[in-house]
């Protein structure tokens, strides 16, 4: 264990997809390209999933991440990319919903 | 995501390096842009002003939508000196944000009791800062007060182009030293860039208080990175 502590994370999602692929995973790459008002992380922000539904990272810090791995688990079947938006505006939003009051886009694509 | 563009994009951020995830967000290809790579038209002005700024987000040409997502290197404050004004300003800067990193070569003084979870190499700054290299991304503060050890630093990090060069020490200190490096070879516009006294004016007496001080102006030159050359005025 090192003695110090660096503030880029340990836990950096695209090292993670990148170990995650060098291992024959299926992985797909969510990204914030989007936001309106407070929304909870900034636009670039990733989360990445795996097949089974594993992720690290996040975009909306907890709120939408279900949903996201929801799609993505499509998307790595399929291939085929998809652009989700959540807000307080969206018709999901009682169960998906962001409780700031924001709105997000979200990128859903497949590693490869 | 092309997995070619993922290893490249990763490795670009081992190396600090700034880069650039260029995605069509029509057909979903994408391709990796390193800082200084020549990018033609209004899709190049939207590079260049994506890495100024460090701000990800789309742009429209040519009817197709593309989503920037720009990887600036986190900063680094690299401190010249394992003193009193390092600890307070080590565990300041982890706070605001930095990665740390002090070099002092006079072991009585390095030892990692007095800097806990800092990152501390007793080591001279010629052997430390070729193991670590600064870069544009860095802030170099030097604080030893001793020739020997601050002036390679100091030179190396405006070679680096370090966004961020201070020394500690009066106006008559800092005159002596000017001398020394010019004398030493290095450019006049390259020696104004030093920040001495070091830190925002604020009144600041004790270590701890020179520690912000010294924050305060890293924070500023970060903030204001790209914008000098628009402004019109020198740093």
């Amino acid at each position: 264990m090192p003695e110090y502590v660096e503030t880029d994370q340990p836990l950096d999602p695209l090292m993670i997809a990148e170990d995650w692929m060098r291992s024959g995973k299926d992985v797909a790459i969510a990204t914030v390209v989007e936001t309106w008002g407070s929304a909870p992380r900034p636009i670039g922000s990733h989360l990445v999933i795996d097949k089974e539904g594993h992720f690290e990272g996040s975009v909306s810090g907890g709120c939408v991440e279900g949903a996201v791995v929801a799609e993505a688990v499509d998307v790595l079947e399929d291939g085929t990319p998809r652009m989700l938006e959540f807000g307080v505006a969206d018709e999901t939003a009682w169960e998906v919903g962001l409780s700031c009051g924001g709105r997000i886009k979200v990128y859903v694509e497949r590693l490869g | 995501m092309d997995p070619y563009s993922l290893k490249k994009l990763n490795q670009c951020r081992r190396e600090r390096r700034a880069v650039l995830l260029l995605t069509d967000l029509s057909d979903g290809r994408d391709r990796v842009v390193v800082e200084g790579d020549a990018v033609a038209g209004s899709l190049g002005d939207a590079i260049e002003k994506a890495f100024r700024s460090g701000r990800s987000g789309s742009v429209e040409v040519d009817d197709r939508n593309f989503f920037l997502n720009v990887y600036i290197p986190p900063p680094r404050l690299v401190m010249i000196g394992a003193v009193h004004i390092s600890q307070t300003l080590a565990p300041i800067a982890r706070m605001a944000g930095f990665d740390t990193h002090i070099i002092d070569p006079r072991t009585a003084f390095s030892s990692s009791e007095r800097f806990p979870g800092v990152r501390l190499d007793a080591e001279w700054p010629e052997e430390a800062l070729r193991q670590s290299p600064l870069d544009p991304y860095c802030a170099l503060a030097a604080l030893t007060h001793d020739p020997k050890i601050d002036d390679f630093a100091l030179k190396a990090a405006l070679e680096a182009g370090c966004f961020y060069v201070g020394a500690l020490g009066s106006r008559k200190t800092h005159g002596k030293r000017v001398d020394r490096l010019t004398a030493d070879g290095v450019p006049q516009a390259q020696l104004d860039r030093i920040r001495a006294p070091i830190g925002l004016s604020i009144g600041a007496a004790s270590p701890a208080e020179i520690a912000v001080a010294v924050l305060a102006e890293v924070i500023e030159a970060l903030r204001s990175r790209g914008l000098e050359q628009r402004a019109g005025k020198a740093a």
